[in-house]
């Protein structure tokens, strides 16, 4: 695998927000992982940015434990966009883009850099000397993910890409998630809690329940089993069916 | 450029239509911000004459180079810092022990040692000392945020009091230090109260531009970064930790150069001027100014010297109250501000 976490296991004082996880992503693959609120989902991706406690287990990056960092993590290759968007609301568009990769000396690396996102998202490209702020939060989102392209990834790590967003941009988020994949190769590993959306764009999916991959495997087989159904109905608590009425 | 050119274009419009000029104006507070503020002081100045106006306008200069160096820390990069004064203490006791040349015989018990250096040769080391302490406090500071950052540099602010007060054979405590020396190139001294101001705005146009340069580069788009969202702006690539290091210093920099230029201007120091209380003060005048923004620190050092030096003409209030009223206004000036402006007279940001 181009990514891989080894029995990672990540503590948070008391909690144990992951126990002994493995998991990863092949080259030119999107893996999902997936889970209900709690189960350790962005941790997953925290741990390989090096912005959680780890306290056992390793990172693989390309066969070689990935000992990088934070700040030189996006210098090997592997991009993160986190979750709720965090674009720089006091920016542009342009600007926000060049951010993602204004550690890049290149001029010119950098501006055939801008013309992929830009071409890849023609609402980035039509607003561009707008302020982030004037932006909806779906197009946020694009930015949020173009932003992450800047940097030249060869593998995009998505933090609940879709997270607050009206069903319709929803679908258009993953839709443009699978175009990054096959127009530019880019390896992603998308962390999610919008099950059915995700499954039809995946090559591989993980469930995670309290800290522990529960099923991992196929779009399919995972539909095939009722692994989704136990591990979200399971959960379900009072608290929870308030929120649903 | 983007002001010049918007200046410009307003101008050309005015001058197309005269009356459009009322309508633009009505509803901008800006606009009403800094023309009441340079019209207040423009009408004092010229009332009390030139003296007063050479008074104000070095103790505005003095201020305004403390408030912009601590708004690159707290406006542009979002480390609400409490503990500059300690740095502008440390630059003005760097200056008065380094250059004054009283002799303190008759009080043996308070002498300290005088060395009696020339003004330009203390000033780089008021400005380096500062920045030495900086970035030992720096490293220190380095791994905290937000609240927690408001208390230790408020730790410091403490910590750098008491030494001025206590270090008894260094600064003299409570008794001071006197005649720090006054500026001179060659024959030319800087005796007058006025070729003292030119110094003074001269070095304030230094401090300016350097952070002008700082903020409208590369490295200050990082930092405006950094107060929005520090973990966003790390997975970039950016080992943030350097960059809030780099600004802190550079600031507190600033920050000693203002004291120096403090001593050597009043000509005695004590630890009176290095209290909290102006700390926080400070840190007002940047709300109050307006959180990123060089001008806005420029116009809330203006408006915060005009309400000092102002209030002393008031011909009802008894002399002795005066400061106790003076910073009573400041502190509903604030709340106030807060309540309908929180982005201060000419900021674009909230705290």
């Amino acid at each position: 695998m181009l990514l891989e976490l080894v029995d990672i296991s990540v503590r948070y004082g008391q909690v144990r927000a992951l126990t002994k996880v493995s998991l990863g992503v092949s080259k030119g693959e999107i893996a999902a992982v997936m889970g209900p609120n709690g189960a350790g989902k962005s941790t997953v991706l925290k741990a390989v940015m090096g912005l959680a406690p780890v306290v056992d287990g390793h990172v693989n990056w390309r066969q070689n434990p990935l000992t990088a960092p934070t700040h030189e993590i996006v210098r090997e290759g592997i991009a993160f966009v986190p979750q709720g968007r965090r674009v720089f609301t006091h920016l542009t568009i342009e600007e926000n883009l060049e951010m993602g990769c204004l550690y890049l000396n290149d001029a010119a690396e950098k501006q055939r850099r801008l013309d992929t996102v830009l071409e890849l998202f023609p609402v980035l490209h039509e607003k561009r000397r707008d302020l982030a702020s004037q932006m909806s939060g779906g197009q946020q989102q694009m930015l949020a993910l173009g932003r992450g392209l800047m940097a030249g990834p060869e593998v995009l790590l998505l933090d609940e890409p879709t997270l607050g967003l009206a069903p319709i941009v929803v679908k258009e988020v993953f839709q443009k998630v699978a175009e990054i994949s096959e127009k530019l190769n880019t390896t992603i590993m998308v962390v999610e809690h919008n099950i059915k959306g995700v499954l039809d764009i995946v090559d591989r999916a993980y469930v995670l329940d309290m800290g522990r991959v529960v099923h991992d495997g196929t779009p399919e087989s995972i539909q095939e089993t009722d692994t989704l159904t136990r591990v979200f109905l399971g959960k379900l608590d009072a608290g929870e069916s308030t929120e649903e009425a | 450029m983007s002001i010049a050119t918007g200046a410009i274009r307003g101008l050309q419009e005015v001058a197309r239509d005269p009356g459009s000029w009322w309508r633009r104006s009505k509803g901008s507070v800006e606009l009403w911000a800094n023309l009441i503020v340079l019209g207040w002081a423009l009408v004092f100045m010229l009332w009390r004459g030139g003296g007063f106006a050479i008074t104000v306008g070095s103790v505005f200069a003095i201020w305004a180079v403390l408030a912009v160096s601590l708004n690159l820390v707290v406006g542009y990069t979002g480390l609400l810092s409490v503990g500059h004064i300690g740095f502008f203490g440390i630059g003005a006791y760097a200056m008065a022990v380094l250059t004054s040349s009283a002799s303190y015989e008759q009080l043996r018990t308070e002498a300290i040692p005088t060395f009696g250096w020339p003004f330009f040769a203390a000033l780089p080391i008021s400005v380096v000392l500062a920045g030495l302490v900086a970035l030992v406090v720096g490293v220190a500071f380095n791994r905290f945020r937000d609240d927690i950052y408001v208390l230790v540099s408020f730790g410091f602010a403490v910590i750098a009091f008491t030494t001025f007060l206590s270090w008894r054979n260094l600064t003299r405590g409570a008794f001071g230090i006197h005649q720090v020396a006054r500026p001179a190139i060659g024959p030319l001294v800087f005796d007058g109260e006025l070729e003292f101001l030119a110094l003074l705005l001269v070095f304030l146009g230094l401090v300016v531009l350097i952070s002008w340069l700082i903020v409208t580069s590369s490295f200050g788009r990082v930092l405006t970064a950094i107060r929005e969202d520090e973990e966003a702006i790390e997975v970039f690539g950016y080992r943030t930790t350097h960059y809030k290091l780099a600004i802190w210093v550079i600031s507190a920099m600033m920050a000693g150069l203002a004291g120096a230029l403090l001593a050597s201007w009043s000509t005695f120091i004590d630890p009176n001027s290095f209290v909290l209380l102006e700390s926080v003060l400070l840190v007002s005048i940047v709300i109050l100014g307006g959180l990123a923004s060089i001008w806005g620190s420029l116009l809330g050092a203006l408006a915060f010297v005009m309400l000092e030096e102002g209030m002393r003409f008031v011909p009802f209030l008894p002399s002795e109250f005066i400061g106790q009223i003076r910073q009573m206004i400041l502190g509903i000036l604030l709340v106030l501000l807060m309540l309908f402006r929180p982005q201060g007279l000419v900021g674009r940001f909230k705290l």
